[in-house]
């Protein structure tokens, strides 16, 4: 059997080589003298890593890809026989899974152990456990980033200078023991210079979804446009290029009235303009968005794109400010936000997409998203007079996606809307 | 005459509605939902079509000149004679079906004692059925399976005995047929089961030959009459396998929604508790859903969750809420899974709680689940309406009506004896204003 064909967008293509290239480079890294990085997304100092030469590896990213590829449900049973729980975080067991089935990379290739694991901890406590388990496998040094959490909704210069003192006085003394290299503050300027312009670039593409029909979705391609810049190619002139390919291309088809391209093909009539809160689930991906592109569902907003940088609130690496703009990406990293931050963000996305519903996708094993998501539930209800929809999976273990329930949960909403919107009319 | 029909394809059952030119209801249809949809979606819909001209029948101006006792009696004559040449023809075809199945090898060596149980067995059977279709038959349920099944097996297992016939081989046999039976749709034969029925309906009653003879033609009259659908809507688990265009598929949310609001036009929160769903539902004065939430990943608390634990108890599903109404302290049950319930269930039994003590807790368990999911949705407006078969459940409407006193103070519940139908109306509501070109709905 031939499997269906997937659509993709140009700028695709371009994304998938990047990621290849540094997956080779990955692989020969130990050889050609590079050091390599474990480091989280949220909060992640790609422009430092990048000024000392560094090849960062995402574990989460690594288990995305996994549980994208089916890989993920041998990998968590493999972790799940070392003793992790049922309810343990699925990205940490496939991530673990992976890790003793020999670390082999989603490209095939092998992923080289760690010569520093770089912990920047923004909301999620488990990374912390995460990186405790690494650590027991690689002997290799750990520099952790403490995170102070937006408890009260705002960054204060408390916080920015605890987190300046630690990349002063920890993270960059550990990278130049490392690496052997010193710090070079022109190179970090120039990085996170080249940083502000594909942040530029990638807000006009999010804020595209504005315009009828949305060029767009949000969320499933949404996941790709946030892939160079939330990884290992921010502040390199390829993630430039790659965003300014991506921006032209969105705005062709904004040009045109055309609306995202999805892999069932584009998406021919926009019926309901959506926001979502949490993040996909990746085993089932391509079948969970067919699920939005059969009743003309589209993403307009979503908050799992902002895992790695709140860029369309305002933030931009600044780099006339190189400590304190690093400090404030850590401390403005969408899990690191409270609930009445992401509940007013919500709303506001809501509001200045001019969206028809939102949907929380909650996921079994993120506490660090699906906590208060059905407070975030009610009182987004409330504050924009729209019904929101509530359906449950998880990242990476396909034991919790059942596609029958979840359809069925989006159809009833769909066809609330389309009453709504009849009743409007 | 014109009519729409709703349809909803339920996990557990599958219910039809059939609404009038001026929407007023004129047939209900139920049966199980069985391994075929497409099957029980055609039963159902005979079924509420066999109602709707029972109905018109009932309307007729020749019963005007009948006594209104009198008429009550004909019609339930009429109604159980039908039911009985109905179930004989199914007694028929579970029969060929059984002998048809008797061919294989596994009865190579008792092919003709098997033969003459099977005989024997349904002889017996055939002759109970005017008992069990009369005015005093005690009828647990109205679908064929389990009407015959079990009597046919208790009929079996001696008739084994004396013949030396495996009766674990005739279980299976029974199960093959069965499934076979239930899984065409039978031809409709209104007209000449119905006017069989008729010659008993009108025995005993008083009626002379001309009102007897008036009363014939106009059942031959509304048995010919044809039934035009407009159209039929469907919704429920099983919507995506119903044989309709996609515009005629509404999904169980909107149907339980307006549905609700039809029966009780003040409604503005709806609980839905079937098989496996449990839907809580907020609607505005029209029945438009404003909002929902419905039970996610995990089904313990819903329909089949009692079915279970009447199976652990070997119970009847609709006599566990009058024992439950029994309970003196409630005892608290786990409600998060169905399988530890009954784990549970049998522990508790085994240290000598009372049964009824236990099926108090577990109702409220299974009500609390649902209090949960209300809350979700946006809390108990007044008014407050409880549809699905749970609803026909005493102890689990005491629950609620305990539970909703206790979180939001005083709210007026509704509970139609209807209330299975729900979702069904709603769709047939839909079919309505489908079928008059409204502006489409979704």
């Amino acid at each position: 059997m031939t499997a269906p064909s997937v659509h993709k967008e140009p700028s695709m293509a371009r994304q998938k080589e990047m990621i290849s290239q540094h997956f080779k480079k990955l692989t020969t890294a130990h050889e050609s003298g590079k050091k390599v990085v474990y480091t989280f997304v949220p909060g992640n100092l790609t422009e430092l890593m990048l000024s000392f030469d560094c090849l960062p590896v995402h574990p989460e990213i690594n288990a995305l890809q996994s549980g994208m590829r089916k890989k993920s449900a041998g990998y968590i049973a493999e972790a799940e026989r070392h003793g992790h729980s049922e309810d343990v975080c699925t990205y940490v067991k496939c991530d673990i899974g992976m890790l003793k089935k020999g670390n082999i990379g989603p490209t095939g290739e092998h992923i080289p152990p760690p010569d520093l694991l770089l912990l920047s901890y923004t909301g999620c406590f488990t990374f912390m456990k995460w990186f405790e388990l690494l650590r027991e496998e690689y002997d290799c040094p750990v520099a952790m980033l403490h995170v102070p959490y937006q408890g009260d909704g705002e960054i204060t210069d408390d916080m920015r200078e605890y987190v300046i003192r630690q990349l002063r006085e920890d993270v960059i003394p550990k990278f130049e023991e490392v690496t052997g290299q010193a710090f070079d503050i022109d190179r970090l300027k120039d990085l996170l210079a080249s940083s502000a312009r594909a942040e530029d670039d990638l807000v006009t593409v999010l804020e595209s979804a504005k315009h009828r029909p949305s060029p767009i979705d949000a969320y499933f391609g949404g996941v790709y446009y946030i892939g160079p810049i939330f990884t290992a190619f921010r502040g390199t002139r390829e993630a430039e290029a790659y965003y300014r390919e991506l921006r032209e291309e969105v705005q062709e088809r904004m040009r045109v009235g055309a609306g995202p391209i999805t892999p069932e093909g584009p998406l021919e009539k926009e019926r309901f303009r959506l926001v979502v809160e949490g993040p996909p689930n990746w085993t089932h991906f391509r079948e969970f968005w067919r699920m939005f592109h059969e009743e003309g569902a589209v993403v307009v907003a979503s908050t799992y794109t902002k895992v790695g940088g709140v860029y369309d609130r305002g933030f931009r690496h600044d780099p006339d400010r190189p400590f304190e703009t690093l400090a404030e990406y850590c401390l403005g990293c969408y899990t690191n936000l409270n609930l009445p931050t992401r509940t007013d963000m919500i709303s506001k996305y809501v509001e200045d997409y001019s969206a028809d519903g939102f949907l929380i996708n909650s996921i079994k094993s993120c506490n660090s998203f699906s906590a208060g998501q059905l407070l975030i539930l009610r009182e987004v209800e409330e504050r924009t007079g729209i019904p929101g929809a509530f359906v449950e999976t998880d990242l990476v273990d396909p034991r919790y996606f059942s596609a029958s329930n979840v359809k069925n949960r989006l159809e009833s909403y769909f066809q609330m809307l389309a009453q709504k919107q009849v009743q409007a009319s | 005459m014109r009519g729409v029909i709703g349809i909803d394809l339920g996990s557990t059952t599958t219910k039809a509605i059939v609404l009038d030119e001026d929407g007023r209801v004129l047939g209900r249809g139920i049966t199980n939902s069985r391994s075929n949809y497409d099957v029980a979606c055609a039963v159902a819909r005979n079924e509420a079509l066999i109602d709707s001209r029972f109905n018109l029948f009932r309307s007729r101006a020749a019963f005007e000149s009948v006594a209104a006792g009198a008429r009550d009696g004909i019609m339930q004559r009429l109604e159980l004679g039908f039911r009985r040449e109905q179930y004989s023809g199914q007694l028929d075809d579970l029969q060929a079906a059984c002998t048809e199945h008797l061919t294989g090898p596994r009865f190579s060596k008792v092919r003709d004692a098997a033969q003459g149980v099977l005989e024997s067995s349904f002889a017996t059977l055939r002759s109970e059925t005017r008992a069990l279709f009369s005015e005093t038959g005690a009828r647990r349920s109205n679908f064929f399976r389990d009407l015959a099944g079990s009597r046919l097996l208790e009929i079996m297992e001696p008739c084994c005995r004396e013949r030396s016939v495996p009766f674990d081989l005739m279980m299976g046999l029974y199960d093959k047929s069965i499934i076979g039976v239930e899984n065409h749709v039978p031809e409709v034969t209104f007209e000449s089961n119905v006017m069989c029925a008729m010659g008993d309906a009108l025995e005993g009653g008083s009626l002379d030959d001309i009102r007897s003879a008036a009363l014939r033609a106009q059942l031959e009259d509304v048995a010919r009459e044809t039934l035009t659908e407009a159209c039929v809507v469907g919704t429920g688990y099983g919507r995506a396998r119903l044989p309709f265009p996609r515009e005629n598929i509404r999904s169980e949310i909107l149907c339980h929604g307006l549905g609700a609001h039809a029966m009780f036009p003040e409604t503005r929160t709806v609980l839905d508790i079937g098989g496996q769903d449990t839907k809580a539902i907020q609607v505005d004065a029209d029945g438009i859903v404003e909002s929902f939430q419905m039970n996610d990943r995990c089904a313990a608390g819903c329909g089949r969750y009692l079915g279970y634990i009447a199976d652990e108890m070997n119970m009847g599903v609709q006599d566990l809420g009058p024992m439950a109404l029994r309970a003196k302290t409630p005892v608290k049950i786990n409600s998060t899974c169905t399988v530890f319930a009954g784990a549970e269930l049998r522990d508790r039994l085994a240290i000598g709680q009372r049964r009824e003590d236990i099926l108090g807790g577990l109702h409220r368990a299974m009500i609390l689940r649902a209090m949960s999911l209300l809350a979700r949705s946006g809390g108990i407006r007044d008014e407050f309406t409880f549809t699905g078969g749970v609803a026909n459940n005493e102890a689990a409407v005491k629950a609620l009506e305990c539970l909703v006193q206790e979180n939001y103070g005083e709210r007026h519940l509704n509970i139609s004896p209807d209330s299975i139908y729900t979702g069904a109306l709603g769709a047939a509501l839909f079919a309505r204003r489908h079928a008059e070109g409204e502006k489409e709905v979704a």
